[in-house]
């Protein structure tokens, strides 16, 4: 590893390390999977020596619970894995996201179903991010597609986290987390970092599940003197359970929305060459760089062509794909799976252009190649 | 052995605004949680540094009705979040209450990983030998043979020893109460609070409801009148062995302390930190 002017050579998974803890990250627990097992080595490496704590738990449902305790108890908390882990933590991601507990998920995508392909990039988690627990609850996801900006975005899950209270999950793939370019890593100074709103009343006022005007509730940690109760049946303002339908549905209502409403504070996208794009491909994650080389491609040839990548995978950029397809004439959404991104795409854009696929689920990356024979039919595929 | 009386202890240790509570009539966690809150009270612990974990099921209620840091999680991983709260803050006191399926079906698999780091958590299961929750299914505490709603024709599942299990992964003090017997368990309870490290305490229980009704065992009284006549103390047994055959052991089984989990790693932490 190098390290120059503040540079360095890493990993993708090594720059999720550094910006979970430039965000302020103290606790990790995890359990080993490929190809996200980087994460927990390079955490138990660096955790201790600030002071912060790394276990390693017996499976992923552990994890995912430890991270909740470890975040209730005061401490910034992640967890990182991949497809088959990620299925595991599903149930306890619910009750994060009910019982309203700030922490991180990193998922670092490989092939699947199953076991599937463990060294090889997928992109088949998509909708699983959005739905894998049951219930309607609120999801966010970002997918970076460089080492930088898997630094840069992990402080941005943990920053979100804290402010509104929920899981977030870092939606990496195989290729962003095990390439390696350089990472600038940023000064203290340089680096927003937001923490959960503590509670100033006194603890006998204290109602813990009392929204603000932003909707979402102050958090005290356990062992400050704020003695509640927290629980992932439904509950009312005070914590405790009830089956008030009202408050039921209200509560449930309020986490969505607390997300939802707030879409434009979490919204992250680039664009590329859109200025004056007929065609557009929509693409993320390691697939946006293959898309990028083949609009070069493209644009060589005089097609106008540009890519709209979404970084904020859930929720969904509604507003920002809506603008696309008012002015594209056609759409490619390009993905490492059958098509699961493209159905939100198609969904908003389908009426107003054609929407179509590219996929692979191989294991393979879609190439550049590919991607400009879809998109020309062939016409200029070398 | 002087608690503070009856009245104190619920204005103090309850959430009085929470009750009723839910159990059914003759159920024994009710006494059990006593014993936890009594032994609390006793040992001395400062209500803010105290927090009370558990997982799904009749006992689980418990943590709602007492008045500490209280966290009802999902079915079985109680222990797993109860870690990450140790490990992030080793300065609180940290209690897991789980029932017998919660703590060795779904949550088996914490339990014995929890025992074999010895880490710094009371751990205190409602066994009832049922699910009482969702109508009496058979549980891994059930005897063999017999019955349940999900075993009517008899229970051919042998049953877990849930104090051999801690032990053997690793728990440092292992012990059995009932809720008859509830002084002993309120003893157990606090010597598991005193030793820093994992400790692991049955609590016989009770469901007349299901389990009670399924197996024709009588009334609340009969129930507790069984643990009465069919429990022995360990010491007891040590002495005169003829005395344990067919007889539910009780008492302290295992005390043994050896270095704990979050004071090990904060040897690495004093080690490494730059």
């Amino acid at each position: 590893m190098s390290n120059n002017n503040g540079y360095k050579l890493v990993q993708g998974n090594e720059a999720c390390v550094e910006g979970a803890l430039a965000a302020g990250m103290r606790f990790y627990a995890g359990y080993p999977i490929t190809p996200s097992t980087e994460i927990a080595e390079i955490s138990a490496q660096k955790l201790p020596q600030i002071g912060g704590k790394f276990i390693q738990m017996e499976d992923e449902l552990a994890s995912m619970a430890a991270i909740i305790g470890g975040s209730l108890a005061g401490l910034k908390s992640m967890t990182a894995t991949s497809g088959p882990g990620f299925s595991l933590m599903q149930e306890n991601i619910g009750y994060a996201a009910l019982a309203e507990i700030p922490c991180v998920i990193v998922n670092v995508q490989r092939g699947g179903p199953s076991t599937g392909m463990p060294t090889s990039p997928a992109q088949g988690d998509i909708m699983q991010a959005k739905w894998g627990t049951h219930g309607d609850h609120p999801s966010i996801s970002l997918t970076p597609n460089s080492v930088q900006e898997t630094y840069e975005y992990t402080i941005k899950a943990f920053n979100i986290a804290e402010k509104y209270r929920t899981p977030v999950v870092l939606l990496m793939d195989e290729t962003v987390g095990h390439m390696r370019e350089k990472l600038k890593i940023k000064d203290s100074s340089e680096i927003e970092v937001i923490n959960r709103k503590k509670p100033t009343c006194e603890p006998k006022d204290y109602v813990a599940y009392r929204p603000d005007e932003d909707m979402v509730p102050q958090m005290a940690s356990f062992g400050e003197g704020y003695r509640y109760h927290v629980t992932g049946l439904t509950h009312d303002e005070t914590g405790f359970p009830t089956n008030n339908n009202d408050v039921s549905g209200k509560l449930v209502q309020r986490i969505v929305d607390k997300v939802e409403k707030n879409i434009d504070d979490i919204t992250y996208y680039e664009e590329y060459r859109m200025e004056d794009a007929e065609i557009v491909i929509v693409a993320f994650g390691g697939v946006s760089r293959a898309a990028k080389s083949a609009i070069d491609d493209m644009r060589e040839k005089n097609i106008k062509v540009g890519m709209f990548r979404p970084i904020t995978i859930w929720p969904f950029l509604e507003k920002q794909i809506n603008d696309v397809a008012q002015k594209a004439k056609e759409i490619y959404v390009a993905e490492m799976n059958l098509g699961q991104y493209f159905l939100e795409v198609d969904r908003v854009a389908g009426k107003k252009c054609p929407v179509k696929k590219i996929n692979k689920i191989n294991g393979e990356l879609i190439t550049p190649n590919e991607i400009t024979y879809a998109v020309t039919g062939g016409a200029i595929n070398d | 052995m002087t608690n503070t009386n009856c009245n104190e202890m619920t204005q103090k240790y309850y959430r009085v605004d929470r009750m009723p509570h839910i159990w059914c009539p003759g159920c024994g966690h009710g006494t059990l949680m006593n014993t936890v809150v009594r032994a609390i009270d006793k040992v001395g612990l400062n209500k803010d540094d105290v927090v009370v974990v558990s997982g799904i099921g009749c006992s689980s209620r418990a943590p709602g009705y007492m008045d500490f840091n209280t966290l009802h999680t999902t079915h079985g991983r109680a222990l797993a979040f109860a870690t990450g709260i140790k490990m992030a803050n080793p300065k609180l006191h940290v209690i897991v209450i789980m029932g017998d399926g919660d703590s060795s079906a779904i949550g088996g698999n914490h339990l014995i990983h929890a025992a074999r780091r010895n880490i710094d958590i009371t751990t205190i299961v409602f066994n009832n030998n049922i699910y009482g929750m969702t109508g009496g299914q058979f549980s891994p505490t059930t005897p063999y043979g017999d019955f349940a709603t999900t075993a009517p024709f008899g229970n051919i599942d042998k049953a877990f020893d849930l104090c051999s299990l801690a032990q053997g992964a690793g728990a440092t003090y292992v012990g059995r109460g009932t809720a008859y017997h509830a002084p002993l368990m309120q003893k157990l309870i606090e010597k598991g609070l005193e030793n820093k490290g994992f400790s692991f305490i049955e609590g016989l229980s009770l469901c007349p409801t299901y389990y009670g009704r399924k197996n024709k065992k009588g009334n609340a009284f009969k129930m507790h009148s069984y643990f009465k006549d069919n429990c022995v103390d360990i010491k007891v047994v040590e002495k005169n062995p003829e005395k344990g055959e067919n007889k539910i052991l009780i008492g302290e089984f295992y005390n043994s302390p050896k270095t704990e989990y979050t004071e090990g790693y904060q040897v690495i932490i004093d080690k490494f930190q730059k």
